[in-house]
């Protein structure tokens, strides 16, 4: 069973299809790089992956199921263009949070573990509004590993992060795929998300206009794949 | 059960969050003295006219103070794509909506409580006498308030001119409410309790928020997922 | 063909209406009221025309969020322009005979102020609908508000009816008299022929939908990349 299956998706804003016929597969331990201009339809389709939107016509399915259904949405962790915690409440109190949402046991227990795996700790009970940008994005990384998903989607994870960030996340998937679990990145960032995808595809005009092994070519010029599948 | 821990869970965000900032409260609570103060002015309260336009002004001043917590109740979801990751939680979008419900209906108490105090002292109407059965009515004709209310943030939350298209479309929807519940209150103010001209309001009101509760619940996944 | 259609049920309407309207104008004046009792022969047959409008507009949302294809969205905004304007014609035709026998120009009672409460109701309707850009989210987000305002509709009615028993006010077209049956035929073929002319008017309205959407799909793939 895939990981990840998309067969034949569309996605319509009224008669205009942003997503055409998508056909895509993802074993689990792997780690897909979604890469292609701006409007391409990558974070429409990260967004059909995750649940928020149904496609048009198509069929998805996560580890065999629905994207909607409960179960699977306990193994999904989303990282979007937005940190998903609360300005208002300390970054102890959102974990806690999330960590209740998932049904956790213990949830203080798990989110005290996630804030030192990301290094904010020492900052556990300030709120959110006081966090520096890098301290906010590491904190959207702990509350999308939390729960243990085995399925991860990440729409340009790398982007606006700082170093410190960066690798977190970095070691946190290197630890995830080494651990089994499936990963679907849309990029702007090549080179970082290279060095972690197994597989590549290129979307372009809603289409996947190449789905393959990451290459070394690929690792060495980053713009390769654009330069032979892309357009322009 | 997980469904009612799920909407504790929430609730308890919802007011843990509101009460920290405490934004929507005050905006509320500051709109509903306003509107007590301005309404004094616009006719001279002596016992009479007083008691008859009262309970019909009380409801309006909840219904418009309500409006400004209402429309928090998604709106506070947005900054950071918040949610997103609450549509994408293990939790049903009944429990999700249930438990923002909750949360405005407590905020919704508070904020009437408050006007009802005030408008005690404004007005000298004694709202005391009929105590229980006033709050019986306050407890179903806030529920309609909030149901409704939640829902149509829950669908306006996405669109531009939120705060404009929250009131344009509620308060149509709240006239059998609202009138039930005006209709119940002028008794009540007057020290009567609900008696055999008024007792069929009731039913009207718990019907309404019956009927309401259950479309909202069925379709608040539609609503929240594209 | 379609249009052929629409060309033959306008032409219809036309010709059931204007033969109505020769007849009516025949008919004695009423004891009471005089010549603008009339006006029944037009307020009722639109206000239950707009309902039916209203009915169609509910079970195309519900197929629209069932089966996502857009053309039951198009049905279900023009069928409600049209059933606003035929309420609103009531609302109109209402306040004329209101004010030529209650000397004023609005009465509260049950089915006026229901009638305009409903109005209200399916005008945040098209609010809506203006309100978001995005035609699949405005398709399915009216679709909601529009099984919400049927829902409505019944519960206003008997909120306002219990109101009314209980503040008794001026009581709009109390005929005194019983409807004699070829008039009642009268009144009968006026719905048919408002039905029809709905039904035109929706269909015309759906082509502007349907080309409004054409348009809107090619401007976005003419902008997007």
């Amino acid at each position: 069973m895939h990981a990840v299956a998309v067969d034949g998706v569309w996605k319509y804003y009224g008669d205009f299809p942003a997503l055409r016929d998508i056909r895509l597969e993802s074993e689990p331990g792997s780690c897909l790089a979604l890469i292609g201009r701006n409007g391409a339809g990558k974070t429409t389709l990260l967004r059909i992956l995750a649940g928020f939107n149904r496609p048009g016509k198509g069929t998805v399915r996560i580890q065999g199921r629905e994207p909607r259904e409960t179960e699977t949405r306990r193994n999904i962790g989303f990282i979007g263009h937005g940190i998903a915690v609360y300005d208002e409440l300390s970054a102890m109190e959102n974990l806690t949070l999330y960590a209740k949402l998932y049904g956790l046991d213990d949830p203080k227990r798990v989110a005290m573990h996630w804030l030192e795996q990301t290094g904010l700790e020492r900052v556990r009970d300030g709120l959110v509004r006081e966090f520096s940008r890098g301290m906010r994005q590491r904190l959207a990384v702990a509350r999308s590993f939390l729960h243990n998903p085995s399925v991860l989607l990440l729409d340009e994870p790398f982007t606006a992060l700082d170093d410190r960030a960066i690798a977190v996340l970095q070691r946190l998937l290197r630890e995830g795929l080494a651990a089994g679990k499936t990963i679907v990145m849309s990029t702007h960032q090549l080179r970082e998300a290279l060095e972690l995808a197994s597989h590549v595809a290129l979307l372009n005009r809603g289409q996947v206009a190449f789905h393959g092994l990451r290459t070394p070519e690929m690792v060495a010029d980053p713009g390769w794949v654009y330069a032979r599948y892309g357009e322009g | 059960m997980e469904f009612a821990r799920q909407v504790l869970v929430i609730a308890a965000k919802d007011l843990r969050a509101e009460l920290r900032t405490k934004e929507a409260l005050n905006a509320s609570a500051a709109f509903a003295l306003v509107i007590l103060l301005l309404f004094s002015f616009a006719f001279d309260p002596d016992a009479e006219t007083t008691r008859e336009i009262a309970s019909g002004l009380l409801w309006i001043v909840f219904a418009f103070a309500g409006t400004l917590l209402l429309n928090r109740s998604f709106a506070r979801e947005l900054p950071n794509d918040c949610l997103d990751a609450l549509v994408a939680a293990p939790v049903p979008g009944a429990a999700l909506f249930l438990g923002k419900v909750l949360a405005n209906y407590v905020l919704l108490i508070a904020i009437e409580m408050l006007s009802l105090v005030v408008f005690g002292i404004f007005y000298n109407v004694r709202w005391t006498v009929q105590f229980g059965q006033l709050m019986f009515v306050l407890v179903l004709g806030t529920w309609a308030l909030t149901i409704m209310g939640t829902i149509f943030s829950a669908l306006t939350v996405n669109i531009r001119l939120r705060e404009v298209m929250l009131p344009i479309l509620i308060y149509p929807f709240l006239v059998p409410a609202l009138m039930s519940a005006m209709q119940l209150t002028v008794g009540l103010m007057a020290g009567k309790p609900i008696g055999p001209e008024t007792a069929n309001w009731v039913p009207m009101l718990i019907g309404f928020n019956v009927i309401y509760t259950a479309v909202s619940v069925f379709l608040v996944e539609t609503v929240l997922v594209g | 063909m379609r249009n052929t259609i629409l060309f033959v049920l306008g032409i219809a309407a036309i010709v059931i209406l204007g033969i109505d309207i020769y007849r009516i104008a025949g008919l004695p004046d009423e004891r009471n009221q005089g010549a603008i009792f009339k006006i029944i022969f037009f307020h009722v047959p639109l206000a239950i025309t707009a309902f039916g409008c209203a009915t169609v507009a509910f079970v195309s949302s519900i197929l629209f969020l069932v089966k996502k294809n857009f053309k039951y969205d198009a049905i279900a905004v023009s069928v409600t322009e049209v059933g606003l304007a035929f309420l609103a014609g009531n609302l109109i035709t209402g306040s004329i005979w209101a004010r030529i026998i209650w000397g004023v120009w609005w009465v509260w009672d049950v089915r006026l102020t229901s009638a305009l409460v409903c109005w209200i109701l399916y005008a945040s309707y098209l609010m809506i609908r203006h309100a978001v850009e995005e035609p699949t989210q405005r398709a399915r987000l009216a679709a909601v508000v529009s099984i919400f305002a049927f829902i409505d509709v019944p519960i206003v009615y008997f909120s306002i009816r219990l109101f009314r028993t209980q503040h008794p006010g001026p009581v709009f077209f109390s005929s005194s008299g019983s409807f004699p049956p070829d008039w009642s035929l009268i009144l009968l073929f006026n719905l048919i022929a408002l039905y029809m002319l709905g039904a035109v008017f929706s269909m015309i309205r759906l082509n502007q939908e349907d080309a409004q959407r054409e348009i809107d799909s090619l401007r976005r793939e003419a902008h997007a990349f």
